[in-house]
């Protein structure tokens, strides 16, 4: 064996060449602010990706509008919509934006991990910090309390159909089924009447797991149940039996369900608002994603209070939206990147005049202005900030009675909290194998996931 | 290097900074992860074999493995005799060969991404669909394609094969170009047909593209990826679920931070069996190309 000293001087040119990269692309840097040649920090702010222009254009407007408001910031907007995968290539390869959005399932887990930054004094500054809805505030702080991540939205899952597809089967527009018998019978009519699928589900990327948790909770059941530090997977229950019962009917003795049994969130909504489903389950506020990126016919949108079974422990799976911060920025960017969520996420939601120019920005750009959604902050904030915009409000109303009526007074259960990604991984098997093989066996399907989620929650 | 190693070095320079940089920076550092538990973000935790371990016991990936062999078999049915076929026939075609070529590498110009988007379109599973239109025409279907666990896989294969055999065609095309036409001669005057031509003189003569075609398509297969994450997504119930589609969820699904350990060992693992696979192939058919 030769020395380092003893080989040529190419060979250890060579070797300097071939490990300098591995060293470099080895090495971190500490958060850092991005500051322009003109002294302004700049931060990177998330924008739904997919927009119809004008919804880019009103965006961009409330860029302009915050720039204005705070001379010493620059505000670059970054095409992003949280999807599992590609959320967590984005935060590991560094490329997401400094300010971006999470569902409450990942607000925890994300804090424990460090994998967004703690900005908790400076929402703290926030002057409605004290009034935001407790419920929901929690998504977002750490075990001791600090709220690292501010709600910006909170949904209650409901159904939502097609009105134009329920006149043409025959069925009351103005009266959507209430119970999962009505859902079965109505979807089996559009089905037959239209050629259309009459009830349809989301089965891929997590997305089955996430309604047939919904679907759980509407029957009374629960996926899991902790006591203190100990979690049992309680997926192999009647309630959860009788879910799948009344799916497999309508998939394979009504045949109601459609042809395709891979949707994912984006494509349901996709198909949803191109009258090709007569009904489905997703959260209540979907309306704005559906005209902005879906181009929705309004006439054609009808949304109902999920049904739920008469039992005491029944009641409606709720989530919502952080906003968070990246954990690779400076000081300086995060006070401006908390300034963006205050202005373009909350500022509409507790001061009146913001509420009234992000209003009048949509409405003059034809966005949604009224989507119903579950506060946030405290019940007479959410309603005086309703009352502000009221003269906005451009989405159909009437036709959202069904499931505006009801919202407040349904059980709000929240999502299941141990790996909360990997169980609904788990459940994706179990409603596509019930939609793809007649011949599925539900105790066997229940027995499987239960030690499935079991082992994984056990795990978490 | 013997003579003028400097020069030679500073002439390679600029090409090992990028293959460092771009290809073996990253080849290492899998190696490294692969013995590592990290989010990309928090430290960094050593855990030995641990990763390699938790690969194995993970009854998935032998389901994973299953899909990818059946994949591969079936690709090797369908996919690895057509092109040669196609190639056979163009080279017999005495007018517009060029057109036909053309028209055999057209699949490999749309982008894959594209072609799968139009291909979900044809596999519709509804009476509507494209291809269950044209079956119900003849009093067939609808065929459910990529909602059912049976006939998903081949479906994937159909489209896989569809959109690479072009390129293959290409290459037997070059390699038909190159067998002497005065072999073929002989064959007529000894009495041969066509087929009798390509297997005593067309397949001998490209032994040796043969065998590089088939192990390039044994270990593109066993990489398959595009079409089942594009298609299905695994689904449906795991029957499409590959082995780079599990690496991929391994890495990717979990929102939290993946498990790039996980993923990182099931990428080692399957870099050294397709490896030692083409070792022994090659050494295998030593003799048979070089005859």
């Amino acid at each position: 064996m030769k020395s380092s000293a003893a080989r040529p001087l190419p060979t250890r040119l060579a070797t300097a060449v071939i490990v300098l990269p591995l060293l470099l692309t080895a090495c971190g840097s500490d958060p850092d602010d991005q500051v322009g040649a003109d002294g302004k920090v700049v931060i990177t702010v998330a924008m739904d990706s997919g927009l119809e222009k004008a919804a880019i254009d009103a965006f961009t407007k409330r860029a302009e509008q915050f720039e204005a408001a705070n001379t010493d910031i620059d505000v670059r907007t970054q095409e992003y919509t949280w999807t599992a995968a590609s959320f967590t290539a984005q935060l590991a390869g560094g490329t997401i934006p400094d300010v971006f959005t999470v569902p409450f399932t990942d607000g925890r887990g994300l804090i424990e991990r460090k994998q967004i930054a703690d900005v908790g004094e400076q929402i703290a500054q926030l002057p409605y910090a004290a009034k935001l809805n407790p419920n929901v505030a929690k998504a977002g702080q750490a075990a001791d309390g600090k709220q690292w991540a501010v709600p910006i939205a909170a949904y209650g899952q409901a159904l939502h159909y097609n009105r134009t597809l329920f006149t043409q089967a025959g069925l009351d527009p103005d009266k959507p089924p209430t119970t999962w018998a009505e859902v079965r019978s109505a979807a089996k009519q559009i089905t037959e009447r239209t050629g259309q699928a009459g009830y349809a589900q989301m089965t891929s990327g997590n997305t089955g797991g996430w309604i047939l948790t919904t679907l759980d909770y509407a029957f009374g059941g629960r996926i899991e149940k902790i006591t203190g530090d100990q979690a049992e997977a309680t997926v192999d229950t009647p309630e959860m039996a009788e879910v799948l019962d009344t799916l497999r009917a309508m998939r394979w003795e009504d045949n109601s369900m459609g042809a395709n049994f891979l949707y994912d969130w984006a494509g349901i909504n996709q198909d949803f608002a191109a009258g090709r489903i007569g009904m489905y389950v997703s959260g209540g506020g979907n309306y704005g994603n559906l005209v902005t990126q879906n181009g929705l016919k309004a006439e054609d949108y009808g949304v109902a209070a999920l049904p739920l079974a008469d039992k005491p422990d029944a009641g409606v799976l709720g989530g919502g939206t952080l906003a968070v911060v990246s954990p690779k920025i400076g000081e300086r960017s995060k006070e401006a990147a908390v300034k963006w969520i205050d202005f373009y996420y909350m500022g509409k939601l507790t001061d009146q005049e913001a509420a009234v120019a992000d209003a009048r920005t949509l409405a003059e750009t034809d966005q949604p202005v009224g989507v119903p959604t579950l506060p946030v902050v405290d019940r007479a904030t959410y309603d005086q900030a309703r009352e502000w915009t009221a003269q906005y409000v451009n989405v159909p109303l009437d036709q959202m009675t069904p499931y505006t009526a009801k919202m407040f007074d349904q059980p709000l259960v929240t999502e299941p909290t141990r790996s909360t990604q990997d169980v609904y991984k788990i459940l994706d098997q179990t409603v596509q194998t019930l939609f793809t093989d007649r011949s599925a066996d539900v105790p066997a399907l229940l027995a499987k996931a239960d030690a499935e989620v079991q082992a994984q929650i056990g795990r978490g | 290097m013997r003579r003028g190693g400097l020069s030679t070095l500073v002439f390679l320079l600029p090409l090992l900074l990028v293959f460092g940089f771009f290809s073996w920076a990253p080849i290492v550092q899998s190696v490294v992860m692969s013995f590592q538990r990290t989010n990309l973000v928090g430290p960094v935790e050593f855990v030995g074999l641990d990763n390699f371990a938790q690969v194995l016991a993970d009854p998935l990936l032998w389901t994973a493995l299953r899909n990818t062999v059946w994949f591969a078999v079936l690709a090797l049915l369908f996919g690895y005799p057509l092109p040669l076929l196609a190639a056979v026939l163009i080279s017999e075609v005495r007018h517009r060969k060029g057109l036909f070529s053309a028209l055999a590498y057209l699949p490999v110009v749309i982008p894959p991404v594209v072609a799968v988007l139009l291909w979900k379109f044809f596999y519709d599973a509804g009476p509507t669909g494209v291809f269950n239109t044209v079956l119900g025409w003849v009093g067939l279907g609808p065929w459910q394609w990529l909602q059912d666990p049976g006939s998903a896989m081949p479906a994937l294969v159909l489209e896989a094969t569809w959109a690479a055999a072009g390129g293959t065609v290409i290459i037997y095309l070059a390699a038909l170009a190159g067998v002497p036409a005065d072999l073929y001669e002989a064959a007529e005057i000894d009495g041969s047909g066509i087929w009798r031509k390509v297997w005593h003189v067309t397949l001998p003569r490209l032994r040796g593209v043969l065998l590089v075609t088939f192990i390039l398509q044994i270990i593109g297969t066993a990489q398959v990826f595009l079409e089942p994450f594009l298609f299905t997504g695994g689904g449906p119930a795991n029957s499409t679920t590959t082995l780079l589609l599990l690496i991929y969820d391994y890495a990717f699904a979990n929102s939290l931070g993946g498990d790039y350990g996980a993923a990182t060992a099931l990428s080692l693992m399957l870099a050294a069996v397709l490896a030692l696979f083409s070792t022994a192939y090659f050494r295998l058919t030593r003799s048979w190309s070089t005859s």
